[in-house]
Parts: C-alpha cells; sequence; structure tokens
C-alpha cells in the first residue's frame, strides 16, 4: 500500500514539476509567435535598436530597453550604500530590541502599495526635482529615486539573512581573538556572506527592471533617448502599460511581445547570475 | 455572534428601505433581472458608466456591473471579442473594426477635449498654429508667448487613447508631437500632471476639467460644455458604447437606460453633452 501511495504521490509532484517547467518555456515561445508579425516586417534588429514611431511604421523598443536601464541600475546603485547599513546594523552592530525593531519596519515596508510611493513621488519628488535641478521633473532621477526606496527591503532582508547565516564559531573565534563589533563585521561576517548578498543585489535588480508602476508615474514615458538623470524615460513595462490599449492587430500592439522577451531575456540572464553566484558559494566552502 | 446577525438584519432592513421603487422611474426596467454585465474601454466614459452602475446595482441587488477602464481601443477590441459586455470608445469604432467583430455602435453623448494649464500660467489664450508649434516643440519656453521665461513641459496620451486621437485631429490637424513630450496614462493622470506642473500643457476631456486646471482658449473660443455643445468649439467627438452584435437582456437594457432622460441627465452631470 505504502509504495503504490509513494508512487502516486511521486508521478503527481514530477507532474507539478514538468507543468511548471513547460509553462515557463510556452510563455516565451507564445510570445514569439504572437510577436512574429512585428518580426516579420522590417530588419529585426531595428525592433531591438531603432526609435519608436507608429506614424511612420518603425515600432523600435530601442530607446525602452536604454530606459529600463537608466533607471533601474541607479536605482540598485542608490539602494545599496542603504541596504547595506541597514543590513550591518541588523546583523551586528545593533543591540536585539534594535534589530527586532528594524526588521518588523523593513518586512512592513514590503508591504506598503507600489502606487503610494509612485504617488508621494507626484505630488513631493517631482516638483522639488522640478524647482530645485530643472528639467520636466518626471525624469529618470525622479523614478530611480523611488524605486530605490521600493526595492531596499528586498535587499535588506538578503543582507542581513546571509550575514546572521554565517557560522556562530567563525564569529566567536573572532571575538575571542580580541576583534571587535566592526571588525568581526567587516572582516569575518561580510566575506563569508559575500555570495547570500550579490544574489540579492541580482534580484533586487530584476526587481528594478520588471517593475512597472513607478517608471510610469515618475518617468515620464518620454520616447526620446534620456541623455542626463534629468530626462524622462520610458521602460519597457511601462510601454506594454501604455501600448496595450491599442488595436489587437496592430503592430503598436505585437511590440509588446517585442518588450516581453527582452524582459524575460533579462530576468534569465540575473537567474542565470545568481546560479552562478551560489555555485561559486559551493565551490568556495 | 447573536450582536452581529441582528447588526447584519438591520442593514439589510436599511438597504430595503433605500431601494424602494418611484413610480415611473426608468430603473423599474431592471426589475427582476439578475446577472452581471461587464464594462471596459475608454476612460472618459468611466464617470458616467459607474454613476449608472451605482444606481441600477442600489436598486436591484441581483445585478452585478463591473467598469474597467483601458481606452477606446481596447474597449473595441475586448466587447469584439466577448471579453466585456460593452466596450466604450471616445471615437467611432473604424468600419473594419465594425465589420471584423460584427459592432453595434451607440452614441450617447459628446465630448470636448480641450487644451488645458497650471492656474499659475498668465497664457490662457493661444492660436491653432501656435498649439502646433507648441507640441512639434518648435516653440519650446513659455517666454515667447508672454509666460515665464521656462522650458514648456508637453504632457501628451499613448496611441491607443481616443482623447489623443480627438486632439491630434482636430487640434493639431495630425501634426507632429515631440519626443520630449511625456506620456500620463488617463485623463485622470494628465489632470494630475498638469495641476502639480506650473509649465505643463496638456490636454482633457472637458468632462475632467475642474479647479486645478485652466482651459486655454484656443483661437478665440474656450473649452466649456457651452462652446462645445454650441459647436463653437471644433475639438469634439462623441462617446460610443459598442456592442457585439445586436445588445440583449441586461446589456441591452444598460444601454437603453442610457439613453433615458436620466441616462442622459449623468451624462450631462458628469460633463458631458447629452444626445437626446
Amino acid at each position: 500500500m505504502k509504495t503504490s501511495g509513494d508512487a502516486i504521490a511521486k508521478a503527481f509532484f514530477l507532474s507539478c514539476a514538468g507543468i511548471s517547467a513547460v509553462m515557463t518555456s510556452a510563455v516565451f515561445l507564445f510570445m514569439i509567435v504572437l510577436g512574429l508579425p512585428l518580426f516579420r516586417k522590417g530588419s529585426f534588429m531595428d525592433i531591438w535598436m531603432g526609435t519608436w514611431s507608429p506614424a511612420e511604421g518603425v515600432f523600435g523598443i530601442g530607446h525602452m530597453i536604454a530606459g529600463t536601464f537608466w533607471i533601474a541600475i541607479p536605482a540598485v546603485v542608490l539602494s545599496l550604500p542603504l541596504s547595506l547599513g541597514t543590513s550591518f546594523v541588523i546583523a551586528g552592530l545593533g543591540g536585539p530590541r534594535l534589530r527586532e525593531t528594524l526588521i518588523s519596519l523593513v518586512r512592513f515596508m514590503t508591504g506598503i502599495p507600489t502606487v503610494i510611493y509612485g504617488f508621494l513621488g507626484i505630488f513631493l519628488l517631482v516638483p522639488l526635482i522640478r524647482e530645485e535641478l530643472g528639467g520636466p521633473g518626471m525624469c529618470v532621477l525622479a523614478a530611480s529615486m523611488v524605486l530605490a526606496v521600493l526595492i531596499t527591503p528586498t535587499m535588506v532582508l538578503f543582507f542581513s539573512h546571509s550575514l546572521m547565516a554565517v557560522d556562530p564559531a567563525h564569529v566567536q573565534a573572532a571575538r575571542a581573538l580580541g576583534a571587535g563589533r566592526i571588525q568581526r563585521l567587516l572582516y569575518v561576517m561580510l566575506p563569508e556572506a559575500l555570495g547570500g548578498m550579490a544574489t540579492g543585489l541580482v534580484l533586487a535588480l530584476g526587481r528594478a527592471l520588471g517593475d512597472t508602476l513607478i517608471a510610469l508615474m515618475l518617468a515620464g514615458n518620454a520616447l526620446g533617448m534620456p541623455a542626463g538623470f534629468l530626462d524622462p524615460a520610458r521602460t519597457l513595462t511601462g510601454h506594454i502599460a501604455l501600448v496595450q490599449a491599442a488595436d489587437y492587430d496592430s503592430l503598436e500592439f505585437r511590440s509588446i511581445f517585442a518588450c516581453g522577451i527582452a524582459l524575460y531575456l533579462f530576468t534569465t540572464a540575473s537567474v542565470i547570475a545568481v546560479r552562478f553566484i551560489e555555485r561559486g558559494k559551493k565551490e568556495a566552502a | 455572534m447573536k450582536q452581529s446577525s441582528a447588526l447584519v438584519l438591520v442593514l439589510l432592513l436599511l438597504s430595503c428601505c433605500m431601494a424602494a421603487p418611484c413610480l415611473g422611474d426608468p430603473l423599474d426596467a431592471f426589475s427582476g433581472q439578475k446577472g452581471t454585465i461587464k464594462i471596459a474601454g475608454g476612460t472618459a466614459h468611466i464617470p458616467v458608466m459607474t454613476e449608472a452602475a451605482k444606481r441600477i446595482m442600489t436598486r436591484h441587488n441581483d445585478i452585478s456591473i463591473t467598469v474597467a477602464g483601458g481606452g477606446s481601443g481596447l474597449g473595441i477590441k475586448q466587447a469584439g471579442e466577448r471579453l466585456v459586455d460593452i466596450g466604450n470608445s471616445g471615437r467611432e469604432p473604424k468600419p473594419e473594426e465594425i465589420e471584423r467583430y460584427g459592432l453595434a455602435v451607440y452614441k450617447w453623448a459628446i465630448d470636448g477635449v480641450g487644451v488645458v494649464v497650471h492656474p499659475k500660467n498668465p497664457v490662457t489664450s493661444l492660436s491653432s498654429e501656435q498649439l502646433k508649434d507648441i507640441f512639434s516643440g518648435k516653440i519650446d519656453n513659455w517666454k515667447s508667448l508672454g509666460g515665464p521665461d521656462h522650458a514648456i513641459t508637453l504632457y501628451t496620451r499613448d496611441e491607443a487613447s481616443g482623447t489623443r486621437e480627438v486632439f491630434w485631429e482636430k487640434a493639431l490637424s495630425k501634426g507632429p508631437i515631440s519626443p520630449k513630450a511625456l506620456f500620463t496614462a488617463s485623463n485622470g493622470a494628465m489632470k494630475t500632471a498638469v495641476a502639480n506642473d506650473p509649465y505643463a500643457i496638456g490636454y482633457v476631456s472637458v468632462g475632467h476639467m475642474d479647479k486645478s486646471i485652466v482651459p486655454v482658449t484656443l483661437d478665440g473660443v474656450t473649452p466649456t460644455l457651452e462652446t462645445v455643445k454650441n459647436g463653437g468649439y471644433k475639438v469634439s467627438r462623441g462617446l460610443f458604447s459598442n456592442t457585439k452584435g445586436e445588445p440583449q437582456g441586461l446589456t441591452r437594457l444598460f444601454i437603453d437606460y442610457l439613453f433615458t432622460s436620466e441616462g442622459q441627465k449623468i451624462a450631462a452631470d458628469k460633463g458631458f453633452i447629452p444626445v437626446k
């Protein structure tokens, strides 16, 4: 009885895993098939590198790809020191009470709906940037700053988790040798936790690349290529949100699938990066 | 436990009282009906749709009506694919769309699309030529128009927007829009953007105008309900509700309701011009 039950369970779980795997690849195929009318028309590279000008029959998403990175990379750069500092306090520098407070605060931050950050950005940050720094206000800088706040909890939770997972024997040994709190953190915990922290960084970058609403509300969504942090930009996700209302058979609408393919490839790349980092970590250990 | 069930009973009684029928009410047509109506599409239609839906659902508890946005293109597409019962559009569906989907088209109100600026902006009157130059990027500073020495922030909508289509066709004569223009996703988002930017210029449907923004007089005509109604202001469009084939049952009743005096009054209250 027991063995047949095991076999059924095994078959069930295997088919679940199989369905998930098939669905993930099916999504990719689905995007290619639906995007075909666009890929067939004109040069293939024009879609990825060209400009967006539907009136002239040009449907390039090159500026959206650039806009996505223009906003996501500075967001990660802004968020990194903030997250490092916070996770250092959580993992070693603060007392147990401060640690608990910070962790629950960061967990609370993950639950705040994105649209609230977006609205705060429109009413507070955008006018401030426009008045103090110039430009239209809705720009790369506004979106990256708010996006940095959005991805900080992801980074902090990953960073502090990896720091706290460091073997306590190593930390105790360093302590016995007379290492202070900061020395233990920087010379014992940090090097050992680097792999896990890199994973958190890549996942935060993935979240920044995939976020829709912040850039849609704050980056201005203009079609030109941004030349600086005060210029507006359009992200791939923002483009999908703006164009999805177009006529289903139009090439504008088909460009959504080109954007989807680009986003899919970026996500795949970051997942592969995470795998490499984790494998490197295991080999080192 | 006992207390909470008593509370529910009281609430039920209250809602019954509030739903007491009046004589000769167009809402009586829905009596005895049950089911759902799904509506999506043009964002300009939403205030009218939600008000109509609210009145119908308050009286008839068995009817549920959902109203979503998405833009005119989406409304036509989803109605044509039966994803929704009624697809709204701020433009007349194209002949090929009507043919492909077999749409029945109902125009129940008229809407004007007006240029708007921030209340602090001294520039409140433009010619068509100036407007075209502003949107093409030829004029990029308020100073040459009598305003402050500051760059103009252009706001526009995406290609699927019916509001954009009317504005682009009738105010810009299909002229170019600068690649520097910022894009907003709806009439509401446009209003928020312009109301928060002293150097902004954008366009919204007249039904969405309020004190947070100021309409710009175009060629001597200010976009108001009056001027759109009497035809003096030319940048206007019909508001359409589309169904796949002749509407049946609840959907038919809802379309008919839009054309009753009560339905037309809702449209007028929300800033549109009734067709009847």
